[in-house]
């Protein structure tokens, strides 16, 4: 449908005035919580802030993040997230919704109830999870009665994340959702042609299920990645509760409980920034957070790209 | 497009079908019988979670320490214990706030705002989609001190209006979900009603609204629960102010500030979480609908 593309008539014009005018709120939106925080994020990266005194300290941030452990440990922690839980919920996400395919009766049922779980506030889930996981809780005595030694989940510096995996994986909803659409749009009859010639349930999987279906695979497994930079709440109220301490400013308990096993990226600018105030500091991890993001976010524009129509012209 | 779900028969048939002998008929029941027995297993690890914090919220105070699984009375005393022990109903109505005005503010300023997108063309159209999906996938805590310090000089930290207003600015997923959905209406609705000499505005209300009500209820839906649910925001602007906390902030103190039962500690996380589970009942459909709009198509 392009048919503006050589110098541009009035009516383009008047709908780029037009247009410009119906986003302005979010043209406003953008430049004051996107593009102004990011450029004084990187301004105060070179400054000593603690809401009171601003100090040029050149570049002591950058230095200091080189010295501080418990940053590196909660870059270790995220990467793990990154590493371990999103394939975990991608393929637990994309299993389930084959299930689904398969069933012949009551699918409208088994998906409410596959979906549920993630409508579930983050904190309320989190705060049933630690004590469905404490040591004398619901699972272990379900994993004892089986005779196997069950760990103490998130009292164990071992055990937290993968307590927290099992939380994500509870929560796979959108993700079985989005799968299951895209399963159902690929046309039978491939896998009807595919049956004729032979072709088992794996074989026809593989062949045809997944070379249609990689766009969403690909787009569930980028935005896990992003979301996993993100992870914070589980992470927080997990320790807080399994610890049984609250949070406040001021307060003088380290998040991460057990051991800074769950102190994730977000968690630690998040306490750098507005539990110890020094804000200079918290930018750095932030520019940090927000070059890993964006190294994903591109690879999700580049997609999106592909797919956007081209009318009105671009760029 | 966005009805597959419901009414379309799942895609991939099973190869036995047409080999209608005995043996065939045989795998096909045994085929049938594997997979809904696994659904069945499965279900049971969703739900289960949510049944023994319901069967653990009804225990008396002694027996909630004991991991037991079943109650051996049944203490539907335990909920009103909550409320006296809590400020749920100031949390309550703080969420509340919270979600509505949110989601209204979020409506009145992304509707136009993904209609200019899906429609008017003009250069730059492309990238401001970009810009969108940018804005969408940005983690919240990059741009948290340059925010916190702007609502700090309006003197509104301590309140949820940092988390609010911003709304009357559009919020980046839902225009990118309304988007979504408004492109796939058809040119001709939109050329007929301004050929009747209808204005932008008026085409919006009277031929666009009507038609993109199920990706509108999506959406509002949407930032509802987002509200609703969201952690970070809240501890960021409220901690400091108990008077301000929602239900998520009074949650994740609640086990410490007020108890070490765990029996109370449940009871409040299933007050929590009722609503959402009540809501979704009666929205299920646009839940669904709303999720499979957020794949790739463009």
């Amino acid at each position: 449908m392009s048919v503006t593309h050589a110098a541009p008539p009035p009516r383009a014009r008047r709908e780029g005035r037009k247009a410009l005018l119906w986003m302005s709120p979010w043209l406003i939106g953008f430049a004051v919580f996107f593009v102004y925080p990011l450029v004084a994020t990187a301004y105060f990266s070179f400054h000593r802030y603690d809401l009171f005194t601003l100090e040029f300290t050149g570049l002591d941030n950058y230095r200091y993040f080189f010295h501080d452990d418990r940053a590196w440990i909660s870059i270790r922690n995220t990467l793990w997230l990154v590493v371990f839980m999103v394939p975990a919920q991608v393929l637990f996400g994309l299993a389930v919704a084959q299930l689904l395919t398969r069933l012949k009766a009551g699918a409208g049922f088994f998906r409410t109830v596959f979906y549920l779980p993630s409508l579930v506030p983050l904190v309320a889930g989190t705060v049933s999870f630690v004590f469905l996981m404490n040591p004398s809780g619901p699972l272990n005595q379900i994993i004892e009665f089986f005779g196997i030694a069950a760990p103490d989940w998130f009292g164990d510096r071992d055990w937290a994340k993968p307590g927290l995996t099992l939380l994500a994986m509870w929560g796979i909803g959108n993700t079985m959702m989005i799968f299951l659409a895209a399963l159902l749009d690929v046309p039978k009859h491939l896998y009807e042609a595919a049956a004729i010639d032979g072709a088992g349930g794996w074989r026809q999987f593989r062949s045809i299920t997944l070379p249609m279906i990689s766009p969403v695979l690909m787009f569930s497994t980028v935005t896990g990645v992003i979301y996993a930079l993100q992870y914070f709440t589980q992470a927080m109220i997990a320790s807080r509760v399994a610890a049984g301490v609250t949070d406040s400013p001021g307060s003088s308990f380290v998040p991460g409980y057990p051991e800074m096993s769950t102190l994730t990226l977000p968690q630690w600018l998040f306490h750098a920034g507005f539990r110890d105030f020094s804000m200079g500091y918290a930018c750095v991890l932030a520019l940090l957070l927000f070059a890993a993001s964006m190294i994903f976010t591109l690879v999700l524009l580049r997609q999106f790209r592909a797919f956007t129509d081209d009318e009105g012209g671009n760029r | 497009m966005t009805t597959t779900l419901a009414t379309r028969p799942p895609a991939a048939a099973s190869p036995a079908r047409r080999t209608d002998t005995r043996g065939g008929r045989v795998r096909r029941t045994l085929y049938w019988i594997a997979t809904h027995a696994l659904a069945v297993a499965l279900s049971l690890m969703f739900i289960g979670p949510l049944v023994f914090v319901a069967l653990t919220a009804l225990m008396t105070d002694d027996q909630a320490l004991t991991g037991e699984l079943w109650p051996d009375s049944w203490n539907w005393g335990n909920f009103a214990e909550v409320f006296a022990r809590s400020h749920l109903l100031g949390w309550l109505g703080n969420t509340f706030m919270y979600a509505g005005l949110g989601t209204l503010f979020m409506l009145l300023s992304s509707v136009p705002v993904a209609y200019a997108m899906a429609r008017f063309r003009f250069r730059g159209r492309k990238l401001a989609f970009l810009a969108v999906i940018t804005m969408m996938m940005l983690p919240p805590q990059v741009i948290a001190v340059p925010v916190y310090l702007i609502w700090a000089r309006f003197e509104l930290t301590g309140t949820l209006w940092p988390l609010i207003l911003p709304m009357l600015l559009g919020d980046a997923f839902s225009i990118f979900l309304l988007r979504q959905f408004l492109i796939t209406i058809p040119r001709e609705y939109t050329e007929a009603a301004r050929v009747d000499g209808c204005s932008d505005f008026r085409t919006l209300v009277r031929v666009i609204l009507p038609m993109a009500r199920p990706a509108i209820a999506a959406v509002a839906l949407f930032q509802f629960f987002y509200c609703w649910n969201d952690y970070y925001g809240p501890l960021l602007y409220a901690q400091i102010n108990e008077e301000n906390w929602t239900l998520s902030l009074g949650l994740a103190s609640f086990r410490a500030l007020h108890s070490v039962q765990w029996n109370l500690t449940m009871a409040a996380t299933l007050l929590v979480m009722a609503p959402v589970i009540i809501v979704f009942f009666f929205a299920q459909r646009v839940f669904i609908e709303g999720v499979t709009l957020t794949g790739v198509k463009g």
